[in-house]
């Protein structure tokens, strides 16, 4: 009932905030060290397929892998999209 | 009744009372367990680890007996027994203080060792009152240590600093932490408001040993320095059963939704989605 009058209630909002906030706190990753992680994997890519680099998308978050304390081990995502794969032969 | 008895032995008994952030509750944390375990009839001594900045004498109310403190230990000013405030409202409740005008670097995290090594065999809980923040002074408060409490409100700084806080626990290899959250208000939670103790739980991961409701008592308590833990206040009540869970017993947790009003729980109905 209460969504048809309020909008995200501000327990969520915190909720949300902190699984962010805590995710980077506990990998102790900064978002120019991701910055660097992101063109180092576009390179990489690169060799072997055309990438579209602009929209691609790394992100550190805890889906999934259940170690480390309470299944809470983070893990890197990455969302890349392939522009052409056949772009580069290796065998030329 | 084997196995209790075996449980009961292995339970450690140095215990760091921790948070990150300040004024989360810490010093009333260590004066309430630690005055409810000493009305167990446990031989309790809480010692003040912040140095320069002591409180738990006056959340005690033994602010007025103090002659010797910790970095007067750790000097050889005098002998540890000296400086233990004897509580004579709880038989075998004892107090160390800290120093007021001294600073952190008084004392090192060997030194530390050392004090508690001493008072081990005399008590069966020793309880160390953390300073805010990730410096010596925290160093200091868990070297001795071998299991911890962690405080935190449900607010996002305070959570925030207590996953850090855990962290360094960990790392320093602490097997044995437990949460406790205070200040909890229930008319906030059932409003969405604020977040839940299962919220919490699942955020910092790792066992809760208590919830601590937001309560006028506990000001009360402290301008009068004496602790409210087994009183009849809802405060009183959870810190009661605190210190039963960290003696090893399964206590049921309280619910809050008691005292609410007619009113509360009319609209309440309706906040629930």
């Amino acid at each position: 009932m209460r969504h048809f009058f309020r909008r995200k209630s501000s327990c969520q909002i915190a909720k949300d905030r902190l699984k962010i906030l805590l995710i980077s706190d506990r990998v102790n990753c900064s978002p120019e060290v991701m910055e660097l992680i992101k063109t180092d994997i576009a390179k990489v890519l690169s060799k072997y397929m055309k990438i579209d680099s602009e929209n691609m998308d790394i992100q550190i978050n805890t889906k999934g892998n259940k170690s480390g304390r309470g299944g809470k081990m983070p893990s890197l995502y990455a969302n890349i999209p392939i522009v052409d794969v056949t772009a580069k032969d290796l065998a030329k | 009744m084997e196995k209790e008895h075996s449980m009961e032995q292995k339970s450690s008994k140095v215990i760091v009372v921790t948070s990150g952030k300040g004024g989360v509750g810490k010093t009333t944390t260590t004066a309430n367990v630690g005055t409810g375990l000493a009305k167990l009839g446990k031989k309790v001594c809480l010692i003040d680890t912040d140095i320069g900045l002591r409180n738990l004498d006056v959340v005690m109310g033994l602010e007025n007996r103090i002659v010797y403190n910790l970095v007067d230990v750790v000097e050889g000013n005098c002998r540890v027994k000296q400086a233990l405030i004897r509580d004579k409202r709880h038989p075998g409740l004892y107090l160390m203080p800290s120093a007021q005008t001294r600073d952190k670097s008084a004392v090192s995290p060997g030194q530390m060792v050392k004090v508690i090594e001493h008072l081990k065999e005399q008590f069966d809980y020793i309880l160390l009152d953390c300073p805010a923040g990730i410096e010596q002074g925290f160093q200091n408060a868990i070297a001795g240590a071998d299991r911890a409490l962690v405080v935190t409100t449900p607010e996002v700084s305070a959570i925030r600093d207590a996953d850090r806080i855990i962290g360094l626990l960990e790392a320093n290899g602490f097997k044995q932490m437990n949460l406790i959250i205070n200040r909890l208000r229930m008319d906030m939670v059932r409003r969405g408001d604020m977040m839940s103790a299962q919220d919490v739980v699942d955020i910092l991961a790792i066992p809760l040993i208590g919830i601590i409701p937001d309560d006028e008592s506990v000001v009360v308590a402290t301008n009068q320095g004496e602790p409210l833990v087994g009183s009849s206040s809802p405060a009183g009540q959870a810190y009661a059963n605190v210190v039963h869970r960290v003696e090893g017993k399964e206590v049921p947790y309280l619910n809050f939704d008691k005292g609410i009003s007619f009113w509360t729980r009319v609209t309440g109905i309706f906040h629930r989605a």
